[in-house]
């Protein structure tokens, strides 16, 4: 019996062993999907909690365009833009963070888990640590934020006027998703920063969350190094800023030429990359805790 | 393919494995020292395929940062590491689906959610097939009790139940090495003793390779065959425990109760009296021979009531056969002012 136990043993760990050396990409969204998977049926089964926190969290957010609101009560313009544009730029930067807060935003923990050293637990699993810690505590309440984006951004294309084309329509989508990559690497590359300083998590959230909300404002409101800040050095301004006014037939910001606002995706992809690396050099200066 | 399966005598194997910590301290203004701790100095050991070894030393010694670099959390700063033929911390994911890890200190559950659902997405998690699955899971689950408590969330179980539980998760994917980490620490006499047991029977029946560490003596004298001792990092000794007690010289007391007081009795040498109380006396012997014979000749020669024998403690033990080796240094470590 014990015998036949541990041939059958031996033979698994063949079938583990190859099982083991699928694509760490692969490996890392199958670990993502399963661990979010297990903390939303967790979050269903409280589902009056669930409804109410999305609600606060929807409310609280959407107090941020209720600004924007009375703003426009007293001018009829902001920079230049009116009402529906700035809704416009308001929805896109809004939804984008949305769904990278929603995806990875529980990132922004690492630095307790470092402190204290509960990150060995993950990774002693096999699983990617990045997969892991992205889908830990995932909060579906985070949801309140996405709606109340497209909500606005609704709103925005209903009233809003562009000179639609078919490159224009293109880039809507392009534009959610690469903005929403780039917002995610700014997490991951927070995050790494954790590794070292484990008490920037404020610091992280003045580019995410202060990023958001910079780009929720025309670019014409603000000081010409901070836009080429936040277009060359920390390239949020391709989340909306560059392409948006592109669709909206307004100047680029920095006179930037109109073949910039089909950027998105490069950056997204040079974003990911980067927080990739640093992500992984974080990673390596891990020393865990004394006990 | 690089080696997958290693030889089995040297299924887990250390040579001259190091691990230094650069720990900076503020010592003024603007003054920082760089103070580097051999946390683990040249250490070499292999461990065979189904082995049991315990793993001990005084606080601080290096055992916990030596199992770290065993699974991978930490990379070692010099030396060469292999678990089953795998390089633990460059290949990290494939090793864990060939281990188990137990922190006594901390849990490797998801510490909100119903013990089951950890166990779920452990199934998945390391592609347990089904079958396997729920068989290791009802059995796991029989001999450490846990059926009533699995739809506890983690949080709600007492010290004990989550150590059984932790260990339940570490073993559902069948790991050819368990390493446990003090798995011991803080559970009561009852709860002790049905880990031990259920390791036991785990070494015995499905052959997986035990790596424990400890600060129980009765840990490893009920588990491990072999014991290695570390201090500062090094190894000190490497060997059956009874060969521990030779070297350390270390002794076990014998306690006799008497009919009524008498004198000190005059025991053979080396055994002694160290201490007489009323009818009751305490006498010290080597730790390495059996009390029968001095037993026996009390019996013969003395009003015997009751007697019991104390084991010496494992920092006791310890102690001395560090003592013995000559070993009275300080930490090993170096200071340069950065
Ligand atoms: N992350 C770390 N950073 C700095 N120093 C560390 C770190 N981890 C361990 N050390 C140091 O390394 C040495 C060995 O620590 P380790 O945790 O391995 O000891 P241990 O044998 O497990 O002790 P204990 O019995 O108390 O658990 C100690 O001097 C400790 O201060
Ligand atoms: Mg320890």
């Amino acid at each position: 019996m014990a015998e036949t136990g541990r041939v059958a043993g031996r033979d698994w760990a063949v079938e583990k062993d190859l099982g083991a050396r699928s694509s760490r990409v692969v490996d890392g969204l199958r670990a993502y999907r399963m661990i979010t998977a297990m903390w939303i049926r967790s979050t269903m089964a409280y589902r009056a909690s669930f409804l109410m926190t999305t609600f606060g969290n929807f409310v609280a957010t959407a107090l941020d365009f209720v600004a924007v609101l009375l703003m426009f009560s007293r001018v009829d313009e902001l920079g230049g833009y009116t009402l529906p544009q700035i809704a416009f730029l308001y929805g896109l930067s809004s939804t984008a963070f949305g769904l990278a807060d929603l995806a990875v935003g529980s990132m922004e923990k690492l630095g307790r888990r470092v402190r204290d050293g509960t990150l060995d637990t993950l990774m002693v699993r096999p699983a990617p640590v990045l997969a892991q810690m992205a889908a830990d505590q995932f909060g579906l309440r985070r949801l309140g934020r996405v709606t109340q984006g497209v909500l606005v951004l609704g709103y925005a294309l209903a009233t809003v006027d562009i000179d639609w084309t078919w490159a224009k329509v293109l880039l809507m989508p392009v534009m959610l998703v690469s903005g929403a990559a780039i917002f995610c690497a700014v997490f991951v590359a927070g995050a790494s920063f954790q590794f070292v300083a484990q008490d920037a998590a404020e610091v992280q959230n003045a580019f995410t969350y202060g990023g958001t909300t910079l780009l929720q404002y025309p670019p014409t409101l603000f000081a010409t190094e901070l836009v080429r800040g936040v277009t060359f050095v920390l390239p949020l301004a391709f989340v909306n800023w560059v392409p948006a006014t592109y669709v909206l037939g307004m100047p680029l910001p920095l006179g930037l030429p109109g073949w910039a606002a089909f950027l998105p995706p490069l950056v997204a992809a040079a974003c990911c990359a980067l927080a990739g690396l640093a992500w992984r050099a974080g990673l390596r200066s891990y020393r865990s805790t004394g006990s | 393919m690089k080696g997958a399966f290693a030889v089995d005598s040297a299924f887990i194997e250390l040579d001259r494995v190091e691990k230094v910590f650069d720990v900076h301290r503020k010592t003024g203004f603007m003054r920082r020292e760089l103070r580097r701790v051999r946390a683990v100095d040249s250490i070499s050991f292999t461990v065979a395929r189904g082995e049991m070894v315990g793993y001990i030393g005084p606080n601080g010694a290096g055992k916990s940062t030596t199992i770290k670099m065993l699974t991978g959390i930490l990379t070692p700063s010099g030396g060469r590491l292999r678990v089953a033929g795998i390089d633990p911390s460059r290949e990290r994911t494939r090793l864990a689906h060939r281990i188990g890890v137990v922190f006594g200190q901390r849990t490797t559950l998801w510490w909100d959610l119903p013990l089951l659902d950890s166990y779920r997405l452990m199934h998945r998690m390391y592609r347990i097939p089904d079958a396997r699955y729920r068989e290791n899971l009802d059995r796991l689950v029989e001999l450490l009790e846990l059926g009533d408590l699995l739809d506890v969330p983690v949080r709600q179980l007492s010290l004990g139940q989550r150590m059984r539980g932790d260990i339940v998760a570490a073993l559902l994917h069948d790991p050819e090495v368990l390493y446990l980490d003090e798995p011991t620490i803080g559970l009561d006499v009852v709860s002790k003793g049905k880990v031990r047991e259920f390791l036991r029977e785990l070494n015995a029946e499905h052959g997986t390779t035990v790596l424990l560490t400890t600060h129980d003596l009765q840990d490893i004298e009920q588990l491990c065959s072999r014991v290695m001792v570390i201090d500062h990092g090094r190894l000190m000794y490497d060997g059956p425990l009874t060969g521990l007690h030779e070297v350390g010289d270390s002794e076990r007391i014998l306690v006799v109760d008497l009919e009524r007081e008498l004198p000190p009795i005059e025991a053979p040498a080396p055994a002694r009296v160290v201490k007489v109380d009323g009818p009751r006396q305490w006498l010290a012997f080597p730790a390495a021979a059996s009390a029968a014979p001095l037993v026996a000749r009390i019996a013969a020669e003395y009003p015997l009531v009751d007697l019991s024998v104390r084991e010496p403690d494992i920092e006791a033990v310890i102690a001395k056969m560090l003592h013995s080796l000559g070993d009275t240094t300080d930490p090993p470590s170096e200071r340069a002012t950065a």
